[in-house]
């Protein structure tokens, strides 16, 4: 049997047609988008194409694509740059407990190097009050930071109120999509967001390619400095091939959001579903239906995460888990402490991530072997008293 | 694989896993870095380790520690298994990942508080 994976969250598998659709810019097309001769000009034709595909994506101009390498160089490229940009209103930056570290450390960065940050909590199913990030705004607020799409437990921001809040007070707003965008629509309009941050390697395109979506008029200061790419803004040669499987990654996840997002949502309903019918004292984490439409994350009391991925992944299913034991830095997950789960229910924690590739035999699999897993270790842990 | 095959084979077939009736020492010992927690029950008859068990919420090395700790006491007199190391653990196990080795300890701490508690309930012995 073919390994179930259920960690599309980590990443996914590039298309086959993304991938042949970027196979003739590494030896074919290998020219260099700013030179001036007809190879250059098949890159630059090439990479533009793409720009119109992304933007299309997001609702966005052409003109307000920039292209990097990854999620967090962008999350990096808007927190640093536009705090940058914007430091003569002030230097307070807004942002949330429950983000990635392609946000979280940059601004930490920027706190040790003078910047004042407020950090708004979360409730207990990981979502911000915009009333608080109102509320947090000085005179003085240089950028608002806040994602769209948690990465552990899938919980989905109000971006869009808050994206209205901050434009009524003239702050720069960016948001980090990269587990949003070609999951769920997103719309950059209808989020009233200035910065938005996405990776090619979460929606079925290449890694190492990512883009920051820009306001036209916003700010921003490079991170990279060199030559003239992206208008002087984000320099290095082009990532032709990489750029251009963005954007068929981008085409496809247009044409086929309405299907995935269904066909996902059933599984993950399905799944977790099956899940709280058969194991018993489980928690499911995030917001029962504003969530990633393929995200379970529940906390299994009295074991441990890792011996569950070890078990699940001896059964050819790979999933993965926020516990101290899990993470090489031997922290619990931020996220779910963010959340109120107690230390023990974080060492519980286990995250399946589905896809639109996973099929209805898989999660019946998933659910008949996951009872005997979660049993095998209760079993055998000192915190577990069966109640017969 | 972040292990080797000899902690992935306890792992996967943990010995000596459950509870000992009446017995004659208990060790537990929590984690503080990651909040795992052993506990281990001896039966001692004549000042050896007769039979050895374990229950553990803990990792992938945690219980394979606890798997082969509780083989290695098994037959060994109180003086010797107190003096296995949590080195001497992970080295039986083939090695552990440098950010795992403070699980080994884990396992060392648990049965000296088992060996511990059997000598509090039996001071006689001790005497001799």
């Amino acid at each position: 049997m073919n390994p179930v994976y259920a960690d599309h969250i980590a990443t996914t598998p590039c298309r086959p047609e993304v991938f042949e659709a970027m196979k003739p810019y590494f030896m074919e097309h290998f020219g260099n988008p700013l030179s001036l001769h007809d190879f250059g000009q098949t890159a630059r034709d090439a990479i533009e194409a793409a720009r119109e595909q992304v933007a299309g994506l997001i609702g966005a101009k052409t003109e307000e694509i920039l292209y990097t390498s990854s999620g967090t160089e962008s999350c990096n490229f808007a927190i640093k740059g536009m705090t940058h940009a914007y430091q003569k209103k002030g230097r307070h930056i807004v942002t949330s407990s429950v983000e990635h570290h392609a946000v979280a450390n940059p601004v930490k960065f920027l706190e040790k190097n003078g910047c004042e940050v407020t950090t708004i909590p979360v409730d207990s199913a990981g979502r911000v009050d915009p009333d608080q990030v109102a509320r947090a705004l000085r005179d003085d607020t240089a950028l608002v930071s806040i994602m769209l799409a948690n990465n552990e437990i899938g919980t989905i921001q109000p971006v869009a109120e808050i994206g209205r809040i901050t434009r009524e007070r003239g702050i720069v707003f960016h948001t980090d999509a990269s587990c949003a965008v070609g999951n769920v629509p997103v719309d950059v309009e209808a989020l009233q967001v200035d910065a938005l941050s996405l990776s090619g390697h979460k929606f079925f395109g290449p890694k190492g390619v990512g883009a920051l979506y820009l306001r036209k008029g916003t700010r921003i200061t490079p991170l990279i400095h060199g030559g003239i790419q992206e208008g002087g803004r984000r320099a290095g040669a082009d990532n032709v091939p990489g750029i251009v499987g963005l954007g068929a990654a981008a085409v496809l996840a247009r044409e086929e959001m309405n299907d995935r997002v269904a066909r996902v949502t059933d599984l993950r309903n399905r799944l977790i579903s099956g899940i709280l019918e058969r194991v018993d004292e489980i928690t499911y984490n995030g917001h029962p239906e504003l969530r990633l439409p393929g995200n379970v994350n529940i906390a299994v009391n009295y074991v441990e995460g890792e011996s569950l991925l070890l078990l699940l992944m001896h059964k050819g299913i790979l999933a993965s888990s926020g516990s101290t034991c899990t993470s090489r830095a031997l922290k619990a997950s931020g996220v779910l402490t963010a959340i109120g789960l107690s230390e023990q229910a974080c060492q519980g924690s286990l995250q399946m991530t589905l896809g639109p590739g996973n099929t209805d035999a898989e999660v019946d699999y998933i659910l008949d072997v996951l009872p005997e897993i979660v049993s095998k270790l209760r079993a055998m842990s000192p915190l577990y008293h069966r109640k017969d | 694989m972040l292990y080797s095959e000899q902690v992935m084979e306890h792992f996967m077939n943990p010995r000596n896993v459950g509870e000992l009736e009446n017995p004659d020492g208990v060790g537990q010992e929590g984690n503080p870095t990651c909040g795992d927690v052993m506990q281990i029950h001896i039966r001692v008859v004549d000042g050896t380790i007769a039979d050895c068990r374990f229950k553990t919420f803990g990792c992938g090395s945690a219980i394979a520690i606890s798997s082969q700790i509780t083989e290695m006491a098994k037959g060994k007199t109180l003086e010797e298994a107190l003096a296995i190391t949590k080195e001497d653990v992970a080295s039986q196990l083939g090695g552990l990942p440098p950010q795992k080795m403070h699980c080994s300890n884990l396992g060392a701490a648990a049965l000296r508080k088992a060996i511990e508690d059997y000598m509090a309930r039996r001071p006689a012995e001790l005497v001799q």
